[in-house]
C-alpha cells in the first residue's frame, strides 16, 4: 500500500495541475473587492518605488552592456562586403526590442523582485503575519499581492521601454567605440525598416512578465510551509518557476504576435 | 457566547480532533490545556476559521460561522481579536502603525480620533508613549502587549490567545495573564487562551478544558484541576517538581 500513499503524496504536493489550481483559487482571491481603495493605492504607490525605482540601477547596467554586446558580435559574423554595415543597427534595434530588452530584462527582475517578493510574502506566512490579517477580516491575498502586481505591470514595461533606449544607446557607443560600424552608418540601420508593431510586442511581453513574476512569486511565497529554511526554498523556486514561465510565454506571444 | 459541536479534523491520515464540543462563555477567561500534539491550537484554528474542520460546527453568539461564506466570515472577524504566539506584529510598521491598521482598514475615525483608541490601548497594556518603536525594537514582554492592544483596538467581542506566555520570563507571563483576565472581564469579553502553562492555569482559569489525543478529556475550574483523579489530567498538572511540591503542599 505504500505505493498508493506515494502517489497520494505526489498528487497534492507535486502534480503541476494541483499546483495550477491553487494559483487560480489564490488568484481569484487576489481579485476580490479591497476593503479599502486608499489603502491599497498608498501601498500601491510603495511598490511602485520599490520595483521600478528600485531595479533602474540593474537594468540600466544590464541594458547598456546587451546592446554593446549585440553590437560588436553582429559585427563580428557580418563579414561578407555585400552585407551593408548598417544592417547592425538595424538588427541591434530589432533584437533589442523584440527579445533582449523584454525578456532578458524581465529574467533578471524575476530574480531580483521575485525572489524579494516570495521571501517578504513567505516571512508573513511564517511568522502568522497572515493569519492576523485574516483574523482581522482583511482579505490577505488582496492586500499583499494586487498591490505588487499592479505597481508591476506599470512599472515593469516603463523599465522595459528604459532598457531598448539604453540598448541601442550602447550599441551606438560600442559600434562607434570598437569601429565595428560608423555612428552615421548605425543611425542609418536603425531607422531603415522600423517597424513599430514590434514595440507593441515588446510591451505584450513585459505586461505578461510582469503579470507572472508577480503572481508566480507571491503564490509560492504564500503557500510557504515551515520556517526561515522554506522561505528560502519558496525564494529559490520563485525564481525558477517565473524565468521557466517567462520563457515559455516569450515563445507563445512571438508565435502567436509575429 | 462561541459554541464548538462535536468538531473533527483530519491531517493527512492523522486525526487531530475527535469530536469536540465545548461552550465559550462571555466574561470567563477559558483555558484550553493539554500536552503538546493534542489538538489544542488546532481547535483554535478551526474556532476562527484558519483551519477547515472535516465536521462539526462553531457558532458565534447563534451564527454558524462554519457555513458561512467569505464575506459573512469577514463580518464575525471584525469583532474576533487574536493574540498569536509570535505576537505577529507587522514588522514594517510602528507599534502605533499595528495598531491603527484594523482601524484604518474598518472605520471611518478621523485621525485624531484613531490617535485616542491608539493611546487608550497602548496605556491600557502599559506601554504608553511607545507608539514610534519598531517591533525590532521591543521585547517579547513588550511585543505581546502590543499584539494585545492591536487585538483590543476595535473592541472585539471574542478574544483569542495562542500560548501567549511562551517565551517570557515569569514575572511578564503574569502580567500577560493578569491583562488578558483583566480586559476579558472589563469588556465582557469571550476569551479563549490556548496555554500548556499551569502559572496561566491556576491564575486566570476561569474555566479549563483539558484535551488529551485530540478529545476533550477534562472541563472545571481551576479550584477543581487539582482535585480530580483524571489520570491524564494529573500526570500534565503534576509534570513539574514545582507544581506537585506547591500543590501538595
Amino acid at each position: 500500500m505504500q505505493w498508493i500513499k506515494n502517489l497520494y503524496f505526489y498528487k497534492n504536493n507535486y502534480m503541476v495541475f494541483y499546483q495550477f489550481g491553487k494559483y487560480i483559487l489564490l488568484l481569484k482571491a487576489v481579485f476580490r473587492r479591497p476593503e479599502k481603495y486608499s489603502i491599497y493605492k498608498n501601498e500601491i504607490f510603495r511598490e511602485m518605488v520599490d520595483i521600478g525605482l528600485g531595479s533602474l540601477g540593474i537594468i540600466s547596467i544590464i541594458s547598456v552592456f546587451i546592446g554593446a554586446v549585440t553590437t560588436v558580435q553582429t559585427a563580428f559574423q557580418l563579414t561578407s562586403d555585400l552585407i551593408p554595415k548598417s544592417i547592425i543597427g538595424g538588427i541591434t534595434r530589432d533584437s533589442t526590442i523584440l527579445e533582449l530588452s523584454p525578456t532578458i530584462c524581465s529574467l533578471v527582475l524575476a530574480g531580483k523582485i521575485g525572489s524579494s517578493i516570495a521571501s517578504q510574502i513567505g516571512t508573513m506566512r511564517v511568522t502568522e503575519q497572515i493569519d492576523a490579517l485574516e483574523i482581522m477580516g482583511i482579505n490577505a491575498p488582496g492586500y499583499l499581492i494586487l498591490p505588487k502586481l499592479i505597481a508591476g505591470i506599470i512599472m515593469i514595461p516603463m523599465l522595459v521601454i528604459v532598457a531598448i533606449f539604453l540598448s541601442i544607446s550602447g550599441g551606438y557607443l560600442a559600434g562607434s567605440a570598437s569601429g565595428a560600424v560608423t555612428a552615421a552608418e548605425f543611425i542609418q540601420g536603425l531607422t531603415t525598416d522600423f517597424i513599430p508593431f514590434t514595440v507593441v510586442v515588446a510591451m505584450v511581453k513585459a505586461l505578461v512578465f510582469a503579470f507572472i513574476i508577480t503572481t508566480v512569486s507571491s503564490f509560492q511565497g504564500y503557500y510557504t510551509d515551515g520556517g526561515a529554511l522554506e522561505v528560502g526554498k519558496s525564494s529559490t523556486k520563485a525564481v525558477v518557476v517565473s524565468c521557466i514561465a517567462i520563457l515559455i510565454s516569450d515563445y507563445i506571444i512571438a508565435q502567436l504576435l509575429l | 457566547m462561541i459554541e464548538v459541536k462535536d468538531i473533527f479534523k483530519k491531517f493527512g491520515e492523522n486525526e487531530v480532533l475527535k469530536g469536540i464540543s465545548a461552550d465559550f462563555k462571555p466574561g470567563v477567561t477559558t483555558l484550553i490545556i493539554g500536552g503538546s500534539g493534542s489538538g489544542k491550537t488546532t481547535l483554535m484554528k478551526n474556532m476562527v476559521g484558519l483551519h477547515e474542520p472535516d465536521g462539526g460546527m462553531v457558532t458565534y453568539d447563534g451564527r454558524d460561522f462554519t457555513s458561512m461564506n467569505m464575506e459573512e466570515r469577514i463580518s464575525i472577524r471584525k469583532e474576533i481579536g487574536m493574540l498569536f504566539q509570535g505576537s505577529a506584529l507587522f514588522d514594517s510598521m510602528t507599534v502605533e502603525r499595528n495598531i491603527r491598521f484594523p482601524l484604518d482598514m474598518f472605520t471611518e475615525q478621523s485621525r485624531g480620533e484613531k490617535l485616542d483608541r491608539i493611546n487608550f490601548v497602548l496605556e491600557r497594556v502599559n506601554l504608553a508613549g511607545k507608539n514610534k518603536l519598531y517591533p525590532k525594537e521591543l521585547s517579547g514582554g513588550m511585543m505581546k502587549r502590543v499584539g494585545i492592544a492591536r487585538a483590543i483596538a476595535m473592541n472585539p467581542k471574542y478574544l483569542f490567545c495562542d500560548e501567549p506566555n511562551s517565551g517570557l520570563d515569569p514575572k511578564s507571563a503574569i502580567i500577560i495573564d493578569e491583562l488578558i483576565k483583566e480586559i476579558t472581564a472589563e469588556n465582557n469579553i469571550t476569551t479563549v487562551v490556548v496555554t500548556h502553562d499551569m502559572n496561566s492555569v491556576m491564575g486566570i482559569g476561569d474555566h479549563i478544558l483539558f484535551l488529551h489525543q485530540g478529545k476533550k478529556w477534562w472541563e472545571g475550574s481551576n479550584k477543581e484541576i487539582t482535585a480530580t483523579d483524571n489520570q491524564e489530567l494529573n500526570d500534565f498538572v503534576f509534570a513539574t517538581k514545582l507544581m506537585e511540591t506547591l500543590l501538595k503542599k
